[in-house]
């Protein structure tokens, strides 16, 4: 761990593939931005890779002040030992007061390694950052500005806010899709710190034999308008609803976890905390009883229209329409009014 | 070649069934009021390292941090095929975070022997998947997180498939190794009608009250004991565990009550839907 450092700047992991920079580290690199700028210190990003000079001048564009560069040809692909140990070098280094991670597979397996090496502490899957002070209610001392890392806990039903304010650096993995991406500037100019790399073949003790590439059937994240479909649906031909639906709206098709393990349609669709989170124009609810866990992944649309046979259902308690009836009545009712729009 | 494999579980409060009546008025929650479950995917986890042991030979270790309660999954682990099952459970461990938690986890599988350690992903109960990475740094050995099947086991390589969000990987690595374990990885079986009837009377020493008029001495003897592990039981230096030990803190919990600012209700007609629609593209969300 580091000591409380009270100038040290707001640091992003920088995750790439191939050198293209993920979304979530831009999503990120907005809000520490923020972080950055009511602390009073600089933003930063770590990248660690092989020729990933691009992704480096993309983040400066995106608002990073400084990169920490490690470039090497064993940093070519992601093993969890050697960008845990480049990474733990830099914050010893450079000792950032806040580190964050994307609550990706890669954080979410990079960040608790390095957490661990740093005896510091780490908070997972955060929805929201804050800055905020603390009171110890045993000692009554006030622990200023610190990172309020704010996350679900128990499968969504509470909100819990969590905070570090004697082990540095505060560290948090943010998840996907919850904060809004910035604009960039290409104007901007940023400084770029090289950081050397001496690996060795004992800090990859992994051996990549194969890998596939699945392309995601659908890019729920990027669409204005999403219909979605729950167990209400009762099958997948029945299903066929919500894609008639999307398809006259232009929208993308979504669905519950009860709707994806029934095998109403694939897992790429799954909306909620253990899939993709969601902030559309309008979102449209078919069939789903609005489950927490589903909540969790779409309260934060803009419109929300909710089809629901049972008055009951939590669902109907965010939805700006609220539409009481039997969805196969109703939905074709929509696609009529669309069309007759059109 | 035979296998040691130690499974690292855990009993959480079951967050899927989650009603009004497990929140208090503070808006915690009242984890009395909800029934305490395996983990699922530590079911999974417990689930390849018993077909490790059948197909290979050696022996699986299910070991719990937690109450005495969370001997249940102990005994639940020797019904499905676990050999050996130990409690750690210390009052000085409360509240700990996940780097405490895998301090001392890593105290305690530093006395046992290991080929594999395997826990499952994540805990539904906070969903952070860091207990298994931070063990395997305490330890030294590498993780693969995420694993979907296990391909090759020969000598000490071991190759697996691992999900990775956008596709999958085949990964080698030596052991010993720590593995994260998905739940499309395998089916966990159930308890054994045999294997249940021998272990249904086993207990943990915390379990057991001076009134019960249960004899230790005679259950050990038996084989019908949980090896339990105190904090000094696997020389935890106190400084890394518990509240103490733990650098995350909680500042503040709310509960989760979601409203929408203005909400009207549609009739579920034509007329109803089609001045929805109307309403929706004059203020432009339907374009």
């Amino acid at each position: 761990m580091i000591k409380v450092n009270r100038q040290g700047e707001v640091w992003v992991f920088a995750e790439q593939h191939d050198g293209k920079l993920e979304d979530i580290s831009i999503e990120i690199l907005g809000r520490a931005g923020e972080l950055a700028s009511k602390l009073g210190v600089k933003v930063a990003a770590a990248v660690l890779g092989e020729n990933v000079a691009e992704s480096a001048e993309k983040l400066i564009h995106f608002g990073a002040d400084n990169i920490y560069l490690a470039e090497h040809p064993l940093l070519g692909y992601y093993q969890t030992c050697s960008y845990a140990k480049i990474l733990c070098e830099m914050i010893n280094k450079y000792q950032p007061q806040i580190v964050l991670y994307g609550a990706s597979p890669v954080g979410r397996d990079l960040a608790p390694r390095v957490a661990s090496a740093a005896k510091a502490g780490l908070t997972a899957d955060c929805t929201d950052l804050q800055i905020g002070d603390h009171e110890d209610k045993k000692s009554g001392q006030i622990h200023k500005n610190l990172l309020l890392q704010i996350r679900p806990a128990f499968g969504g039903n509470i909100i819990a806010t969590i905070i570090n304010y004697d082990r540095w650096p505060q560290m948090a993995t943010v998840r996907e899709g919850v904060m809004p991406m910035p604009l960039p500037n290409v104007g901007r100019k940023g400084k770029i710190i090289r950081h050397p790399v001496h690996l060795t073949h004992s800090d990859l003790p992994l051996e990549i034999l194969r890998e596939h590439k699945r392309e995601k059937k659908v890019n729920l994240k990027t669409s204005r308008i999403i219909v979605a479909g729950g167990a209400g649906l009762g099958s997948r031909e029945n299903f066929r609803l919500v894609w008639d639906l999307a398809n006259c709206l232009g929208a993308a098709p979504g669905a519950t976890r009860a709707a994806v393990d029934l095998g109403f349609i694939d897992r790429d669709h799954q909306i909620g905390q253990t899939g993709t989170t969601v902030r559309p124009s309008l979102y449209v609810a078919v069939g789903i009883s609005g489950a927490i866990q589903h909540q969790a992944g779409m309260n934060a649309s803009q419109k929300i229209i909710a089809v629901n046979s049972d008055p009951t259902a939590p669902i109907f308690n965010i939805a700006h329409y609220k539409i009481v009836g039997d969805l196969n009545v109703v939905v074709p009712m929509m696609i009529k009014a669309i069309k007759e729009r059109a | 070649m035979a296998y040691n494999c130690v499974v690292l579980i855990k009993q959480v409060p079951d967050t899927k069934r989650i009603t009004g009546e497990a929140m208090n008025a503070d808006g915690t929650v009242n984890r009395a009021a909800l029934p305490a479950i395996f983990n699922p995917e530590d079911l999974n986890a417990l689930e390849l390292a018993i077909q490790i042991k059948e197909k290979f030979g050696g022996t699986v270790t299910a070991i719990t941090m937690g109450l005495p309660a969370a001997a249940k999954i102990l005994r639940e682990s020797l019904y499905r095929g676990a050999d050996d099952a130990i409690l750690l459970t210390d009052k000085r461990a409360a509240a700990s975070d996940t780097l405490a938690t895998s301090y001392i986890l890593s105290c305690a599988i530093k006395k046992l022997k290991y080929d594999i350690l395997l826990c499952g992903r994540q805990a539904i109960d906070g969903d952070t998947a860091q207990v298994g990475p931070q063990t395997a740094e305490k330890l030294g050995i590498p993780q693969i997180t995420y694993v979907e099947q296990l391909i090759e086991l020969n000598n000490q390589t071991i190759i697996v498939r691992r999900n990775t969000g956008a596709g999958w990987q085949e990964v080698k690595a030596q052991l010993p190794v720590l593995l994260t374990v998905m739940d499309d990885a395998n089916e966990p079986r159930v308890g054994n009608a045999k294997r249940l009837m021998k272990y249904k009377d086993v207990l943990a020493p915390a379990e057991i009250t001076p009134d019960s008029g249960i004899d230790i001495k005679e259950l050990e003897k038996k084989g019908l004991l949980i090896k339990q592990w105190s904090l000094d039981d696997i020389g935890a230096d106190l400084n890394w565990c518990g509240r103490d030990g733990s650098p995350t803190k909680v500042h503040r919990i709310q509960s989760v009550v979601l409203t929408a600012k203005e909400s009207k209700t549609v009739e579920p007609n034509q007329a109803g839907i089609t001045n929805m629609i109307h309403e929706l593209i004059i203020d432009k969300t339907i374009s």
